[in-house]
């Protein structure tokens, strides 16, 4: 009887949301004319954002200058889980001994492929979070390529260490200068995070004011959590 | 024409990958299926035009949950009705 009612269910959220989806037509435009004077919200921030943030990437300009506030609550959020993981499961120096991370040790093929992928991974990961305003990706997604780099030498070398004071120095170095530089806007602007400063043109790696050292902020941050988040879990005793 | 084939394909495998996530006892493999969502998931963002979403699909969502959840199964049990097996000898 259960399970018939959860058919049932399915089938109507179902139905409505294919009626709404019907509604457009597969790879419309639903933008609108982006020249048009009175335009749709997408609209209005493809024609915008070239010229009052000059930032190329629009997906950029939105997360991280007119919805930056909700960009540090993200931040905040992340820092929270990490800092309640840790707690509840970061050891102590003199607890470690019976640890074992990997209980075999990686093939000679994966240890020599993962030490040559480590430095391209981080190059990738710089990459993407430096030209976060210019091409697709960011702060979040570099962050997230740094610490997949971490993660192959954490799972192919036995005593590759990352110093969890470090990582911890870096990410409220980062995540300070987030806070400074919306209080920066708070101070030369009328609000939070406001982006003042416009050096450099379009286009340019340097330009779009104070976006691309927000998302380099970020990027930081983020490699630093997830790093310390994977190697807290990865040094946890397996149950015998 | 060939966009619609290409993209129906894609996505008869992102929903078979995801039954057989449900469906498979060895949690390794569901895992690993999941895995492959992603990486359908993560085409399907890009041929959208959303390579922003696309590359945080690929970078979390295929490397990072994956590698969580296989940690978790290295700490807990492999298979989904054996709550005594221990995965350590086989990793």
């Amino acid at each position: 009887m259960k399970k018939v009612f959860v058919l049932i269910l399915l089938a109507v959220v179902g139905l409505y949301l294919s009626n709404t989806f019907n509604l457009i037509s597969f790879g419309d435009n639903r933008v609108g004319e982006v020249v048009e004077e009175t335009t749709t919200v997408s609209g209005y921030y493809l024609k915008e954002t070239p010229t009052k943030s000059e930032v190329a990437n629009v997906v950029t300009a939105i997360v991280v200058n007119y919805r930056g506030f909700d960009t540090l609550g993200e931040v905040t959020v992340l820092f929270l889980a990490t800092t309640g993981l840790g707690s509840i499961l970061f050891r102590r120096k003199e607890e470690e001994e019976g640890v074992e991370r990997l209980s075999k040790p990686a093939s000679s093929l994966v240890s020599t492929g993962s030490r040559i992928l480590f430095p391209l991974v981080v190059l990738l990961g710089v990459y993407v979070f430096i030209h976060g305003h210019l091409t697709p990706g960011g702060g979040f997604q570099g962050g997230a390529i740094i610490a997949t780099g971490f993660l192959l030498m954490l799972i192919s070398y036995k005593n590759y260490k990352v110093s969890h004071s470090t990582l911890g120095w870096v990410e409220s170095f980062a995540g300070i200068s987030f806070v400074l530089i919306g209080f920066w806007g708070l101070i030369s602007s009328h609000s939070f995070l406001q982006n003042i400063p416009q050096v450099g043109e379009l286009n340019s790696l340097i330009s779009g004011g104070v976006i691309p050292i927000i998302y380099i902020a970020v990027g930081f941050k983020v490699a630093a959590e997830l790093t310390g988040v994977l190697d807290i879990l990865l040094n946890i005793k397996p149950k015998k | 024409m060939m966009a619609l084939i290409a993209f129906s394909l894609m996505a008869i495998v992102l929903v078979a990958a995801a039954i057989y996530a449900v469906l498979q006892k060895d949690l390794l493999y569901a895992v690993i299926s999941t895995g492959v969502i992603s990486v359908v998931l993560s085409v399907f963002f890009f041929l959208m035009q959303a390579p922003d979403v696309a590359l945080t699909e690929a970078a979390i969502g295929i490397a990072l949950t994956t590698i969580i959840f296989i940690i978790t199964i290295r700490n807990t049990t492999r298979y989904e009705d054996d709550p005594k097996d221990n995965t350590l000898e086989k990793f």
